[in-house]
């Protein structure tokens, strides 16, 4: 156990050098699906936050427990716990944002990040180190989802959190809040990440 | 014929117009991730037509007879603890996301094991895909899909039966292949084309991913027109091919849409 990252790397990674959406490529459904508006991005990010932690938590405590072949039946199961609870709280107390995310908050049971941390992290380290990982990974995502969407509602609908930042002569870009914008949005802000990372290394190179 | 009517518009509706892929963003791994060669995506389609079919049945089954309040199996359960009355009134939706992972993982726990007994070549070709199609999102979507329509209704006699159910999954499916496929021969001419260093892997087919989603939406306009042309007919079947509910983000796409046919 000594090479396994401690909680401080590990919260650390998940922010930039391990994020979830532009280094890993998980959890693609929300990152398009909720990202026409930054509001419901950010209720999105929160949920998938609660949830990562919840089943990061509860799957460290019993990692001693886990019999390799059930285990990714116990982490679906958690994970269909913790989201059932999420849904449950914004029926009641966001109702329109529930309604608004509709059938994307019960598909974070099958989002790759949740299981992916949980396999890779969750079950083999400590309480604290799963803690962290999952608020690492949490701000991260919400990072991401945050880029995204803020992006798209821009020059979607020339406001940001339904305020208007654009010129009202701006014309919106209604293609940005339409799906394909989405793919749009993802895959050039994935390639700049990517021209970002390749300029750095090669200073590094020659420094 | 209201009934054929129906089932035709839900599968243009699942296959075509709000395609799984392109239009709800359900399935984005998989349809990333193996579309690199056509014939593996063909196998990944295939796979997931089958799988959401069984899932499909096994979750309108579940959700008809015992999740939605007065089901049969759970209110006669229930019958011998509490009066008839109240045994009507439980309401076990609340554990529909748990039922369904499991019948999902189980269901496809059990076509691994089917396949690979009688169809070793087949189980070979999938390798890894099986199991991973159990966190595949389509499937779960699907099965949301069903609940709403079953246990969200406000009227009974509006909730689906198997037959639609099962061709709103099957038919998700396809179009599920269809995506894939389409985007995995783009992917194969991709190859040899000169693009830049940064957008190389998984940016540049986002790109061609929403290309393809804005091909798809030239599909909107046919689910209009069908409502259009049958409205004349019978004003009940006007907005089936909604799957979600009408306050949800979604249709406000096709507001947008429609806003910018009247720009133009």
């Amino acid at each position: 156990m000594a090479q396994d990252p401690t909680s401080f790397e590990r919260f650390i990674q998940g922010i930039i050098p391990e994020n979830p959406v532009y280094r890993q490529l998980l959890g693609l459904c929300p990152t398009l699906a909720v990202t026409n508006n930054m509001k419901a991005a950010m209720t999105m990010a929160g949920a998938v936050a609660f949830v990562l932690f919840g089943a990061n938590i509860v799957i460290s405590l019993i990692r001693n427990l886990l019999k390799p072949h059930l285990r990714i039946v116990i982490f679906t199961l958690t994970i269909a716990t913790f989201v059932t609870i999420v849904d449950r709280f914004l029926a009641a107390y966001m109702y329109s944002m529930s309604k608004a995310l509709g059938p994307y908050i019960p598909l974070i049971i099958v989002n790759c990040i949740i299981i992916a941390r949980c396999e890779v992290c969750a079950s083999k380290q400590s309480v604290i180190t799963a803690g962290a990982d999952a608020i690492g990974q949490s701000i991260g995502f919400g990072l991401a989802l945050a880029s995204i969407a803020g992006v798209r509602e821009i020059l979607g609908t020339g406001m940001f959190f339904g305020l208007r930042v654009m010129p009202l002569t701006w014309p919106d870009w209604v293609i940005m809040v339409l799906p394909p914008g989405a793919f749009f949005t993802l895959g050039l802000l994935l390639g700049t990440f990517n021209l970002i990372e390749s300029k750095m290394a090669k200073n590094k190179n020659k420094g | 014929m209201d009934y054929f009517l129906d089932i035709f518009l839900i599968a243009i509706g699942a296959a075509l117009i709000n395609n799984f892929v392109l239009y709800y963003f359900v399935g984005i791994c998989p349809f990333i991730g193996v579309s690199r060669r056509i014939d593996m995506a063909v196998g990944m389609g295939f796979a997931v037509t089958f799988v959401i079919t069984i899932a499909a049945f096994l979750s309108w089954t579940i959700t008809t007879f015992i999740l939605i309040p007065g089901a049969p199996i759970s209110s006669f359960i229930a019958g011998f603890f509490i009066s008839k009355a109240e045994a009507a009134h439980i309401d076990l939706t609340i554990l529909s996301y748990i039922v369904y992972i499991f019948a999902i993982s189980s269901s496809v726990q059990f076509v691994e094991m089917y396949v690979k007994k009688f169809f070793p070549v087949l189980y070979k070709s999938f390798g890894v895909f099986l199991p991973l199609i159990t966190t595949n999102c389509a499937i779960l979507f699907a099965c949301l899909v069903i609940m709403s329509n079953v246990a969200g209704v406000e009227n009974p006699a509006d909730a689906w039966g198997l037959g639609k159910a099962l061709t709103l999954a099957f038919f998700g499916g396809i179009g599920f292949t269809i995506a894939i496929v389409i985007m995995s021969g783009i992917r194969e001419e991709l190859e040899f084309c000169d693009i830049p260093k940064s957008l190389e892997g998984a940016a540049i087919s986002f790109i061609v991913a929403g290309i393809l989603a804005m091909a798809f939406m030239g599909f909107t306009g046919v689910d209009s027109g069908l409502k259009k042309a049958m409205k004349s007919k019978d004003a009940a079947l006007s907005s089936k091919l909604h799957i979600l509910d009408s306050e949800s983000q979604i249709p406000k796409y096709l507001k947008e849409a429609e806003k910018i046919e009247y720009l133009t």
